[in-house]
């Protein structure tokens, strides 16, 4: 914690200095994050982890910083997928896949930490016009032209299914400052989170408004055996196959070997 | 102990799958079926995606036909002959199987399809096999000598031409309907997961009328072969073989087999078909009250190309 003051004390000693050359107009605030690695590997066993990304604003306001009024908001956001979303209706009793959308480029995963509740740090519509946060991200449809209900209702159901697989997740309080410029963000990785190349993005406000915005990327990769079996299914699928086979024949003959009755 | 399944991407309980395992081979080594119709069920009750269930199915099936081909290879009931055109017609299903597989998955009717099938044919399977079995059970009882269908008897079958003469079998048919059964096979062990012993036994039996000894080995001689095209098949294309999930199914299968043999013996055939009878109409009412009852969620996520 002390060292944290120290730099602290460094970056505000640094701001004062640069304060008389642009005396009329002040430096505008920014903000930065960092990551301490620009990959994570999971393991199999992999149960969820939470993220630490730490950052600091750039020539903050002093005043403004002591009177709690910038707020943070740092999003992970998984590689971008196409997604069908389907709804299920009954057929003569029978539940049958019906209809469906498909969205291009929508985030695996997203998972978001703020300082205050959303609805606290601004406006709905710059939440809308940033497309920031689970709820107001911008879903493409893949088909324009289907009815915007049909577009509303499917593009809902897809949020609701990303939140209840754990991938869209909200961590308000998540985004602490540990001192006027320094903060801690704490984003979670589901349990499933996808591999990929994700992407961090910060977002300052003061009182209310978007200041400034900074990103980082991050590779998710999985490692252990486990993945080595997935990579060599998918790079080299014949190979996988005639190995599952050889491997449930010699098992049927070794069975055979060890438990023959006759 | 929980284990990470590569490819179907979930953890699951080492020790539930290897009792699964271990349950169908009990009742495969009993009843002398391949297990697949049960296994793949089960798996999809155990949230295994039906994708997953029905290629690693396929796979766990090649070995317990390999080990039952074996004993019937030392006791020479098995007519490779027959087997091998069975074959042929099996490797023609099971290619336009797999392409229907895939059809189904884009569209994402696959899962629903899997279910129908599995319930209309073990439903009809099921309760074709109770109501012989009953019908068995009372005609013992009463005392009255058993019905045997001669296999001298001849139907429209025995009329089609491009006749064959299969010796081990005692057979001389038409390759049309063979051919047609070994694709028919074929193709549900592709989109079902099922070697289709179930199936081939009594069409062998009753349609073919081959000889009741050499029809178990030759079935499982021609399923070693459809079943390990089909997964080849799923692997390169669908990529859905689960190899660690088939191992763990298949070390409790042999185990289960050996046993299940054992508890067979002591149950007479009727009894024995009247239980296989129920245990599979049992799999298939539970998969049709999944049909009709209100799914939890009504909407579902798909990545395009992925299950």
């Amino acid at each position: 914690m002390k060292g944290l003051k120290a730099l602290a004390a460094i970056v505000f000693l640094s701001f004062t200095a640069a304060v008389p050359a642009t005396a009329q107009t002040p430096l505008a605030e920014g903000i930065q994050i960092g990551l301490s690695t620009d990959a994570v590997s999971i393991t199999a066993g992999f149960s969820g982890a939470d993220l630490t990304i730490f950052g600091s604003l750039e020539n903050p306001d002093p005043l403004v910083a002591r009177q709690g009024r910038y707020d943070v908001i740092v999003v992970l956001e998984g590689p971008p997928k196409p997604v069908v979303v389907r709804r299920k209706d009954r057929v003569l009793g029978v539940w049958v896949n019906l209809d469906s959308e498909t969205f291009e480029n929508v985030p695996v995963s997203y998972s978001v930490a703020t300082t205050r509740p959303l609805q606290d740090i601004t406006e709905p519509n710059s939440y809308k016009q940033l497309s920031l946060g689970a709820s107001n991200l911008y879903m493409q449809p893949a088909d324009a032209g289907d009815s915007p209900a049909t577009i509303e209702e499917f593009t809902a159901a897809l949020r609701e299914r990303k939140a209840a697989a754990g991938l869209y997740s909200e961590n308000v309080g998540g985004v602490q400052f540990l001192s006027q410029n320094l903060f801690r963000a704490t984003v979670r990785l589901a349990p499933n989170v996808p591999v990929g190349t994700h992407k961090a993005r910060a977002f300052l406000f003061k009182s209310g408004l978007f200041i400034k915005e900074s990103s980082a990327q991050l590779e998710i990769r999985k490692s252990g055996f486990e993945q080595s079996i997935f990579r060599v299914a998918h790079d080299y699928s014949f190979l996988y196959g005639v190995f599952a086979i050889s491997l449930a024949m010699v098992t049927g003959w070794l069975g055979r070997l060890v438990f023959r009755k006759d | 102990m929980g284990i990470y399944l590569p490819i179907a991407e979930i953890s699951v309980n080492v020790f539930v799958l290897l009792a699964m395992g271990a349950a169908v081979g009990f009742l495969s080594g009993m009843f002398g079926v391949g297990g697949g119709f049960l296994i793949t069920p089960l798996l999809i009750f155990y949230n295994i995606p039906p994708a997953i269930a029905v290629a690693t199915g396929a796979n766990q099936v090649i070995a317990s036909s390999v080990s039952g081909v074996l004993s019937h290879m030392k006791r020479g009931t098995l007519d490779f002959k027959l087997g091998s055109v069975l074959l042929a017609g099996g490797v023609i299903g099971s290619t336009g199987g797999i392409y229907v597989f895939a059809l189904l998955r884009r569209v994402g009717q696959l899962d629903l399809f899997i279910s129908l099938l599995y319930v209309i044919l073990l439903g009809t399977v099921g309760g074709l096999m109770l109501v012989e079995s009953i019908n068995a059970l009372r005609a013992t009882r009463s005392g009255a000598a058993p019905v045997l269908k001669k296999s001298g008897q001849h139907n429209w079958i025995h009329r089609l031409p491009l006749k064959m003469r299969f010796r081990a079998s005692k057979l001389f048919v038409s390759v049309i309907p063979v051919l047609g059964l070994g694709a028919g096979i074929g193709f549900l062990s592709s989109i079902m997961g099922v070697g289709g012993g179930f199936i081939m036994v009594p069409a062998l039996i009753y349609l073919l009328k081959v000889p009741t000894n050499v029809v178990i080995g030759t079935s499982l001689f021609q399923i070693i072969f459809t079943s390990a095209y089909t997964t080849l098949v799923h692997a390169t294309t669908n990529q859905t073989v689960d190899v660690m999930l088939a191992f763990l199914l298949m070390a409790g299968g042999v185990a289960g087999a050996q046993y299940g043999a054992k508890a067979g013996q002591r149950l007479r055939g009727e009894q024995l078909r009247a239980l296989l009878a129920l245990l599979v109409l049992a799999v298939a009412i539970r998969l049709a009250i999944d049909l009709f009852v209100t799914p939890p969620n009504l909407y579902s996520l798909s990545g395009v190309g992925l299950y």
